[in-house]
């Protein structure tokens, strides 16, 4: 068992105890909705003392956002909040009108949200920004607040300030705007911070950088409330972890017993979930994907073929910006695929990683090498000989729903994707159909709803039967599980890795997350800035990394993701 | 964030911004606002005075009744009667249907030319759509009504005219308007999915880009119907549209302009008649707009 990740300040004497910032005691939250109130918060208690940071895991809807909005007051219209305490630095939450709310936030209680490209006005500089914040709550006067933003700037981080001061959030990368972000929330000096899914859109390295900020934060005796579905990311942070699921509290305690002795199923499953070296060749998921009956693949001389499924060969790509410049997006890079093996491709965004999975899957033009599939002519071709051969290779994206023909429910994006020289007859595509649900684990059910309608993990799993109705022989999976949140893609791996099996498929897998291509993939390509850096067996990448930057990013990574803490 | 069911359970837990799992069976149900059963209403009374006038109208649409010329709108004659006694009500209601075929006739004519210069101007090789650009820039370049003005000066005024005059002057902000849906529809993910499927990209065309470009186009059309209205009882305004003894209400709008100090209800009534039905068509191409935009069809 691995603990040193994990916070000592945990054990801090009860006698020297820091003053309480935060206080709520059953927190109560619900909507009206149609008449009767639904109620999606039931019963939150902790305390929150200077220099801790308390943090609230569960997956998607388990009511964690709503209690974080709650404790800055912004849980919406139409909601009803109660609690028997809800306290913050000795004061009376309950009851604030939006106006105390406003006098409040900012000053006292800090609030970082998950995307800071959408958080922060495109329009305006990082540093007008954050000194908005300060001239609402009447700080200094013009000279002294843009000081102040130059040293909040400069405090959490970013290099340069008085230069990026000046720059709109879509000039600055991912990291330098999520680090704006919580210097804005840290403007006023507020005692509490509530940071609501601080790293999730973020790359390891980046997220890495956040997550460090984010505990400097708390050094300086803040007080943070960090609301997460990544284990992986909460064990660094946390002093003490409550576990949510469907509004209720599972479980709750100290970080390093919530992590590597949990009593309740829920959190066994959620550590469980996390993938990485350790959980190779095993399920995720507490729940075995259903086995199918797998159908017979209509044998054709492609089925048979034994050599490399895809064989890259000196893929180039360039790019030529707005202002002229060009830049190399794929640089010389080569790689093969063989049948029913996983090839990972990792790299962080603007690495290449997707542009050569496009290149792959001849959707993109290459300005130089070329891609044999199955042994064949590909990419050199042109698309109209390339479509005999596109039924050998799908593709699942990261964003299902924008890959779906809005008009359509799922049964027609199905039966759509099943070839009619295949199948003349109707009834023989509708069979399929179903097959291809049943072997992606939907019911019938969701044939007459639109993708709109079906959850973030159901219409990943319509993508997949999508790429499946051709009978593949190579699935390119391009960040297909990364929007995910733990407990589906859990899932949604298991489902792969199941399906793989029955179907002997080759993936070649794109991900930013090391911990599911450790999990998942047999050799690796690790990417940095359109150039493969390091290439070798999994073992060999996570083991004995021999780059810097391999050993960057795997540094990067959570003893969560490399260690089993527990036997779920 | 996207709310997460257990996928092979129908059931969907609550979710964290309640944004995107509402179940299928409330998203059905769809506020009928006020302003817009209003404008069906309207829509209603119109499309009935336009196929049966005589069941609206009051009096006969040309009988001239000299005793009572110019009378102000009352109990007998709704909205007055004209300069030779003529009921203002009946005539609105019997110009209803040649003020509304002229609307849709230009509106069609124009979404049309639209929906092939848009076309051409987004799927053709360079030159084509090079040209076809060029050309809808100088056509958008003329103010409608000037370009209006021209045609009729080129036809002559009658109302084959004034839907042609109004429809092509109008077409090149709606053929931008479909180059821009069609180039969107092109480059997003569903037709990268089937091009990926290997579809052929004629299918591509007629089953994805086609249909998603033009679903739009059903509530700008009804815009653009009221916006012809307008325009073309500006055109018979000028003295350029439908002859005087016609009841097309910018011929009505004409006929009453020299008795504007006397009798101001002859201008005011087929203006205010005009503006009525291109509010009411504009307010439900709005209300079929925001429902295909949120999804609902």
């Amino acid at each position: 068992m691995t603990t040193t990740a994990l916070n000592p300040a945990a054990q801090t004497d009860e006698a020297s105890r820091p003053p309480t910032r935060l206080r709520v005691t059953n927190l109560r939250v619900g909507f009206a909705k149609g008449g009767h109130e639904r109620r999606v918060v039931h019963g939150l208690s902790f305390e929150l003392a200077a220099g801790e940071c308390v943090a609230i895991v569960g997956e998607s809807g388990s009511g964690k956002s709503v209690s974080a909005r709650t404790l800055v007051g912004l849980t919406g219209a139409g909601a009803t909040v109660e609690a028997d305490e809800l306290s913050l630095d000795d004061e009376d939450l309950r009851g604030f009108t939006d106006r105390d709310w406003r006098r409040v936030r900012g000053s006292k209680v800090g609030f970082v949200l998950q995307d800071a490209l959408v958080s922060l006005d495109p329009l305006r500089p990082v540093g007008k920004e954050i000194g908005e914040a300060l001239r609402l709550h009447g700080w200094g006067d013009r000279a002294s607040r843009r000081a102040k933003v130059l040293e909040l700037l400069d405090s959490v981080g970013v290099p340069s300030a008085a230069n990026r001061a000046r720059q709109r959030p879509d000039e600055l990368s991912g990291g330098l705007r999520q680090r704006a972000l919580i210097a804005s929330a840290l403007a006023l000096d507020p005692g509490v911070v509530v940071a609501d899914e601080p790293t999730t859109a973020l790359d390891v390295t980046v997220q890495a950088q956040v997550l460090d900020l984010l505990e400097e934060t708390k050094r300086r005796g803040k007080a943070i409330i960090l609301i997460s579905h990544d284990l992986s990311v909460v064990a660094r942070l946390a002093d003490r972890i409550l576990v949510m699921q469907g509004g209720h509290i599972v479980e709750d305690g100290p970080a390093q017993q919530v992590l590597t002795a949990p009593r309740h199923e829920y959190t066994r499953s959620l550590i469980a979930a996390v993938p990485g070296t350790h959980t190779r060749g095993r399920l995720l998921g507490s729940q075995v994907p259903p086995v199918v009956s797998v159908p017979p693949r209509p044998a054709t001389p492609e089925a048979e073929y034994a050599g490399p499924l895809l064989e890259a060969t000196d893929l180039v790509k360039r790019f030529r910006s707005p202002d002229g410049s060009v830049h190399t997006a794929v640089d010389q890079v080569s790689f093969t695929l063989e049948r029913g093996e996983t090839l990972g491709v990792v790299g962080e965004s603007g690495s290449g990683k997707s542009t050569t999975a496009r290149i792959a899957l001849a959707l993109t033009e290459a300005d130089g090498g070329s891609v044999r599939l199955l042994g064949q002519e590909w990419t050199s071709l042109p698309e109209r000989r390339r479509r005999r051969l596109r039924r050998e290779i799908s593709v699942v994206y990261q964003d299902p729903l924008s890959s779906f023909d809005p008009r359509w429910d799922v049964q027609r994006i199905l039966e759509d994707a099943i070839s009619s020289t295949d199948l003349p007859s109707r009834a023989a595509r509708r069979e399929r159909v179903a097959e291809l649900l049943a072997l992606v684990g939907l019911t019938p059910a969701v044939l007459g709803r639109s993708p709109l309608t079906l959850s973030g993990g159901q219409r990943q799993r319509v993508a997949i039967a999508r790429a499946l109705a051709p009978w593949p022989s190579v699935v390119v999976l391009d960040e297909a599980v990364s929007s995910l949140d733990v407990s589906m893609q859990a899932q949604i791996l298991d489902l792969l890795v199941t399906l793989q099996a029955e179907l002997g498929l080759s993936y070649l897998f794109i991900s930013h997350d090391l911990g599911v291509i450790s999990h998942l993939a047999d050799r690796v390509l690790v990417m940095k800035d359109g150039v493969v850096v390091e290439r070798g067996t999994v073992d060999d990448i996570f083991a004995r990394p021999q780059h810097d930057y391999t050993r960057e990013l795997i540094g990067a990574l959570h003893p969560l993701n490399t260690t089993p803490t527990t036997e779920g | 964030m996207t709310a997460i069911a257990p996928s092979t359970t129908p059931q969907v837990p609550p979710s964290d911004t309640a944004t995107s799992t509402t179940p299928p069976r409330t998203r059905r149900v769809t506020r009928l606002r006020w302003s817009v059963a209003l404008a069906v209403g309207v829509l209603a009374f119109f499309a009935l005075a336009a196929i049966a006038p005589g069941l609206l109208a009051t009096h006969a649409p040309t009988a001239l009744d000299l005793t009572s010329s110019l009378r102000p709108p009352g109990v007998d004659h709704w909205f007055g009667t004209d300069e030779s006694g003529r009921d203002l009500y009946s005539r609105v209601v019997f110009g209803t249907r040649e003020s509304l075929s002229i609307g849709l006739g230009a509106a069609a004519v124009s979404l049309g030319l639209a929906l092939v210069l848009g076309s051409l101007a987004a799927l053709a090789g360079r030159f084509v759509s090079g040209s076809v650009n060029r050309l809808v820039e100088i056509l958008f370049a003329f103010p409608t009504l000037l370009f209006a003005l021209l045609l009729v000066a080129i036809l002559g005024p009658s109302a084959t005219t004034q839907i042609i005059a109004v429809g092509v002057g109008s077409a090149p902000g709606y053929a931008r308007i479909v180059r821009g849906q069609i180039l969107a529809a092109r480059q997003s993910g569903y037709v990268e999915a089937a091009t990926a499927l290997g579809h052929p990209r004629g299918l591509i065309l007629r089953q994805h880009i086609i249909p998603n470009a033009v679903r739009p186009l059903v509530a700008i059309f009804t815009l653009c119907v009221g916006q012809s209205i307008v325009w073309a009882s500006s055109l018979s305004f000028l003295g350029l549209g439908v002859a005087p003894p016609s009841s097309e209400w910018g011929a009505l709008l004409d006929a009453g302009r020299s008795y504007v100090t006397h009798a101001p209800w002859l201008i005011v009534i087929p203006g205010l008649v005009i503006v009525v039905l291109a509010l009411a068509a504009t307010t439900i191409g709005k209300d079929i707009q925001a429902r295909l935009e949120s999804g609902d069809e």
